[in-house]
């Protein structure tokens, strides 16, 4: 792998994935700057999840370059190690560990060292407490904290998975469907917390809800069969005459 | 510096930790007390078979708490644990043996009888240092321990889970019953280890050690449950037990699943050495049966009728099944299997959750549905709760 000089805080370059003969991702390039948030669009099979699974290490790609903070090759490195990195991923079916409580999701999720003798020892610190509790308040499940997680609704899973995600204090949260299964006011509350996460760190978010994306009002990435097919504003990329034939397709 | 709450409220896991440490506390006093002192006529007094029986199914309730930290919380189904039961047996049978000394039948002052059957002309070099307690007292851990450590390196390294694991883990138990049904391979053949004399000096037969052998094991049972409830009580515990509902989630928040594997299956495995160890002199025989495949299965059926993820339940699984076990293949030997694999069945069609899963199932639910409604109850006893 060449150096690559890049002020961008993730760089995909060139990636290409296929399985057994499909190719999810077709020489993708994608780069996002420290602090942006951007969305990211496309219909099903547009490589959306895919391009998630190949930064977060998930799946090796077959060629192509990705680079977070221009330096760590995440291609070489796996899904623990790029989490440690500060890269964190809220999945698309919301996933929590349905077994332990609200409170346990997030002492898990919290930021420190993952080592067995680390956790066997941890004990929890006055500041980790305060900060889980903020991180309760900010996800609106304070009251439900002694609850299993099992026994939440989906937009609280959501939610949670959310603040999981807060609780790492990554530097670049990749959220995947963030309002999927959501009632409008809980996908207006929602537009505004990632916005407020947005103030100190990157994210991307990918999303099919339009509304969402516009209260989002950020830069737009519209994927197709594995390749970007437009960047731009919201507005831009929808009168965009490609993209209003393969996606928006009315 | 250990907070004071430390063994308190975390280990003792309630009422159910809480009756179990009384009761073994109890008996570790009273059972031998009455063996000895007590005349054979007294009602209250308990005979010396009995103690060896009650003595021998605490060692499988350590073995089964040993194996419920790594299935009912990690979710490794391992169907191998017999493995590591038998090779801390073997290690302690060692040490026996070569405690008899010129006592055996051949009167060899170095090797054992079997040895000397087998003419062989020296002791091989893995039998060296079994003279001594203390180095046996090492291998009761350290050689399931290792073993549990390379197993568990490959194994949780190369992503092996679910069933995949569980017939490896089988096939290892098998591996090591058919090398230690060899003569060559020095460890008895099928005959096994056994005629034990001494242990420590103390005859192996006599009331007194027996006696002081069935306290030892009491208390390592209570050790081995307040080991295992420290780990599932601390963070790492969190993330078993994460790790047991949803393995690449976890992943994905940074941790590394096969070292969380691999470390609390060479605890188990360890646990299980020294049940064995403690198994074999008051059995006094350890032969490769102990290996069987069907040892290690009707382990996990103890856990299962008991309760997986629940430690005391594991235990209690272990006593209930091995007390009908000594009924019915007293009453009628022949149904025995077929009874375990009914008992089997019916558990999981209709005590999936155990015997005190579902105890504890039927405590919590009136009291859960106005909990969550409302205000957030006082915190239940987890691992990151309370100053």
């Amino acid at each position: 792998m060449n150096p690559v000089e890049t002020s961008a805080l993730l760089y995909v370059d060139g990636v290409s994935v296929s399985f057994d003969g499909f190719r999810a991702l077709n020489g993708l390039s994608l780069f996002i700057e420290p602090g942006e948030m951007r969305a990211i669009i496309g219909p099903n099979g547009a490589g959306k999840t895919t391009m998630m699974d190949v930064v977060t290490g998930k799946t090796k790609p077959d060629a192509g370059t990705v680079l977070f903070g221009g330096q760590h090759d995440l291609t070489r490195l796996d899904e623990a190690a790029i989490a440690e990195l500060g890269i964190g991923r809220k999945f698309q079916r919301p996933t929590v560990f349905e077994m332990h409580t609200v409170w346990d999701n997030l002492v898990l999720a919290v930021k420190q060292r993952r080592g067995v003798f680390t956790t066997l020892m941890a004990r929890m610190s006055g500041a980790e407490r305060d900060r889980l509790d903020e991180i309760l308040a900010v996800t609106r499940l304070t009251e439900l904290r002694h609850l299993s997680a099992g026994a939440l609704s989906h937009g609280q899973k959501q939610w949670l998975e959310i603040g999981m995600l807060l609780a790492q204090e990554p530097a670049l949260l990749l959220v995947d469907e963030p309002v999927a299964g959501m009632t409008d006011a809980e996908t207006e509350q929602t537009a505004e917390l990632l916005r407020d996460i947005n103030r100190t760190r990157s994210v991307v978010v990918v999303e099919h809800d339009m509304h969402f994306v516009r209260a989002l009002g950020v830069r737009v990435t519209v994927l197709h069969e594995g390749s970007v097919l437009a960047e731009g504003s919201l507005d831009a990329v929808s009168a965009n005459e490609r993209v209003v034939e393969v996606y928006l397709g009315r | 510096m250990l907070p004071p709450r430390f063994f308190t409220a975390r280990l003792i896991a309630g009422w159910p930790g809480l009756l179990f440490l009384l009761a073994l506390a109890a008996a570790a006093i009273l059972v031998p007390l009455s063996n000895l002192v007590l005349p054979p006529s007294s009602p209250w007094h308990v005979p010396t078979h009995l103690v060896v029986l009650i003595g021998k199914w605490l060692c499988y309730a350590l073995l089964a708490i040993a194996l419920d930290l790594v299935w009912g919380y990690c979710g490794i189904l391992s169907l191998g644990h017999g493995a590591f039961f038998a090779l801390g047996g073997y290690a302690m049978g060692m040490y026996l043996m070569r405690q008899i000394g010129t006592r055996g039948v051949y009167g060899h002052p170095v090797l054992p009888d079997f040895m000397v059957f087998l003419n062989w002309k020296e002791l091989p070099w893995y039998w060296y240092g079994f003279d001594q307690f203390w180095f046996a007292a090492i291998m009761v851990v350290a050689v399931p321990g290792a073993l549990a450590f390379v197993f568990g390196w490959f194994a949780f390294r190369s992503r092996v889970t679910g069933v995949y694991l569980s017939i490896i883990t089988q096939a290892l138990t098998f591996a090591l019953m058919l090398a230690f049904f060899r003569n060559d391979m020095g460890f008895g053949g099928n005959n096994g280890l056994t005629d034990f004399r001494e242990i420590l000096g103390f005859g192996v037969r006599e009331q007194g050690t027996r006696a002081a052998l069935f306290a030892i094991t009491c208390a390592a049972l209570a050790a081995g449950f307040l080991i295992a409830r420290w780990i599932v009580t601390s963070r790492f515990g969190l993330v078993l037990v994460a790790i047991r509902d949803a393995e690449s989630r976890t992943r994905f928040l940074g941790y590394r699943v096969d070292r969380y594997k691999l470390f609390v299956f060479v605890v188990s495995a360890m646990m299980a050495g020294v049940a064995g160890a403690l198994y074999v002199p008051q059995v006094g025989i350890i032969n490769p049966g102990e290996y069987a495949p069907t040892n290690s299965i009707e382990a996990v059926i103890w856990v299962a009728v008991g309760g997986r993820g629940t430690l005391v339940g594991a235990a209690l699984g272990a006593f209930v099944v091995n007390a009908f076990k000594t009924w019915m293949t007293g009453a009628m030997p022949e149904v025995w299997l077929f009874a375990l694999g009914a008992l089997f069945v019916l558990v999981t069609l209709f005590l999936p959750k155990g015997i005190l899963g579902t105890i504890r199932a039927r405590r919590r639910q009136p009291a859960a549905q106005p909990q969550a409604a409302t205000s957030p109850a006082p915190a239940p006893a987890t691992a990151e709760q309370g100053p």
